[in-house]
């Protein structure tokens, strides 16, 4: 196993964070590997987008730490970090696909601005190389060409939700936060998104950590899942594991309430 | 490789069933059972609906969580145990060592037969060509027809589609492959292919456990006969 990474990109160590007297994430533990899909399984509520908001302090902690090991092989404290560092980090080693895609967009820019705009605040200058960036993006999530100069609100949910994902990706991130990133559309939409999340996710070795209470969704990205309920991790591992031969009752539960087809 | 290497060594196996939804009952499936299997070997697993052959299957392939013993596989020329190793690892050596075929194929949404196949050769660091060229060889071998290849296989026959999960398990000629019905839905002629498919993999000496219910093809396959009984007590 000695082609394994030793150190996790990721370990976010005994993680709380409470609304008021609700404790929303309790004792939150766990390590995230280069090029790992991590689910975060359960239903509303239980605490799974807190997790994701605070991981990527967008909310702070009560206490616990995040650390992540940088680019250049630092290890940063993101509970702990400036909010000029943190911010540098989400704009390039980090990415963060909404549930909304209107609220991970600039829905007055065009479709070509939205993906440049991360590469410009890294100093990207040059007008041609922008768009010719934008282009091979829109591409890659199945977007045609001439739509480049359009509005994203003129784009239907999957192509929103797709150029969502090129806006994030544009820059390589080595993480990529992936909240409920398939809720709300189509069934047929859905499969293109997963499909095409799952190819991107592989050809550039991301470590992604997705939220979603879609099971199946689960079963198709995450190689581990980790279930969580009233904000406590109940039980972990591999995917197939857990969804196969699940051993909290919550699991068993959450596995046995799925209509199959 | 020695015809005798140990691939696979079972050791004071349990695995017991909580049903959480219906008042916690346990329902115990195997209790201390052991066995190993050598490379070149193909071992059938044997006995009544309900002794647990699958778990046991399940248990090998990392997939079910035995309470208690050991399941060793040789990974990269050592003894690994998959019941204890840390996640990345039990992927690690299904990448490369652990081959799992079952009569169910579960498709991806949109990706094409051709690809389906390839895919455990391609995750291997294998070049696209060279794993689409291998699948097409087995694509082909196993008689699915090649106006299919471009196709999901989400609207296929039965029948074919448990072919493709065959020419799946069979791409990245995995050291140890685990069978589970195999042949089940299968015509006379297919199932022939898949016998030769089966017992050409063991020549080149890979270890082989098997589940088949069909006399005949167990007969063609097996080298050894692992009687289970209920509750699993191995000889």
């Amino acid at each position: 196993m000695t082609n394994l990474d030793q150190t996790p990109l990721l370990s976010v160590e005994a993680l709380n964070k409470s609304f008021g007297r609700q404790a929303a994430c309790r004792d939150v533990s766990f390590e995230l590997w280069p090029g790992e899909v991590l689910g975060i399984v359960g239903e509303s509520g239980s605490g799974k987008s807190t997790l994701l908001n605070a991981i990527a302090g967008r909310l702070s902690v009560d206490s616990g730490k995040v650390l992540y090991r940088t680019g250049g092989n630092d290890i940063i404290d993101l509970a702990a970090a400036s909010e000029a560092q943190r911010r540098h980090l989400m704009r390039t080693e980090w990415g963060f696909v909404q549930q909304h895609a209107r609220d991970g967009l600039r829905m007055t820019f065009s479709a070509g601005a939205n993906i440049g705009e991360r590469l410009m605040a890294l100093g990207q200058k040059h007008y041609g190389s922008l768009r010719d960036t934008a282009l091979d993006w829109l591409q890659a999530v199945e977007i045609a060409p001439d739509r480049i100069d359009d509005l994203p609100r003129t784009f239907s949910g999957g192509m929103q939700q797709r150029l969502q994902i090129a806006r994030n990706l544009v820059t390589r991130p080595r993480i990529v936060l992936m909240d409920e990133p398939t809720g709300g559309l189509d069934v047929s939409v859905q499969a293109r998104l997963l499909d095409l999340i799952r190819r991107l996710v592989q050809e550039h070795n991301v470590a992604c950590i997705v939220v979603t209470h879609d099971l199946g969704v689960a079963r198709l990205l995450a190689h581990r899942l980790m279930v969580m309920r009233r904000g406590q991790v109940v039980e972990a591992g591999l995917t197939d594991q857990l969804l196969d031969d699940p051993q909290h009752a919550y699991t068993q539960l959450l596995v046995s309430s799925v209509l199959s087809v | 490789m020695s015809d005798k290497t140990d691939m696979i060594k079972v050791e004071n196996l349990d695995k017991t069933f909580t049903l959480h939804l219906r008042g916690g009952i346990a329902l115990p499936v195997l209790r201390n059972t052991g066995f190993s299997v050598a490379s070149g070997e193909c071992v059938t697993l044997h006995g009544p609906s309900g002794a647990g052959k699958s778990t046991l299957l399940r248990s090998i392939y990392g997939n079910y969580r035995p309470q208690s013993g050991r399941i060793l596989i040789r990974h990269d020329g050592e003894m690994v145990d998959i019941v204890h190793a840390q996640p990345r690892v039990v992927l690690e050596i299904r990448k490369r060592t652990l081959g799992y075929v079952t009569q169910f194929l579960r498709v991806i949404p949109r990706v094409p037969t051709l690809d389906i196949v390839a895919e455990p050769l391609l995750a291997r660091g294998a070049g696209l060509d060279a794993s689409r060229a291998r699948a097409a060889e087995l694509l082909t071998r196993l008689q699915i027809a090649e106006k299919m290849w471009d196709l999901p296989p989400a609207t296929f026959s039965g029948g074919e589609q448990q072919r493709i999960n065959i020419a799946r398990g069979f791409c990245a000629d995995y050291p140890i492959l685990l069978l589970d019905e195999p042949t089940a839905s299968l015509d006379e002629a297919n199932r022939k292919i898949v016998i030769n498919l089966i017992d050409d993999a063991r020549r080149r000496g890979t270890a082989i456990v098997a589940i088949v219910h069909d006399a005949d093809t167990r007969a063609a396959i097996t080298t050894r006969l692992l009687p289970l009984q209920s509750q699993g007590v191995a000889a």
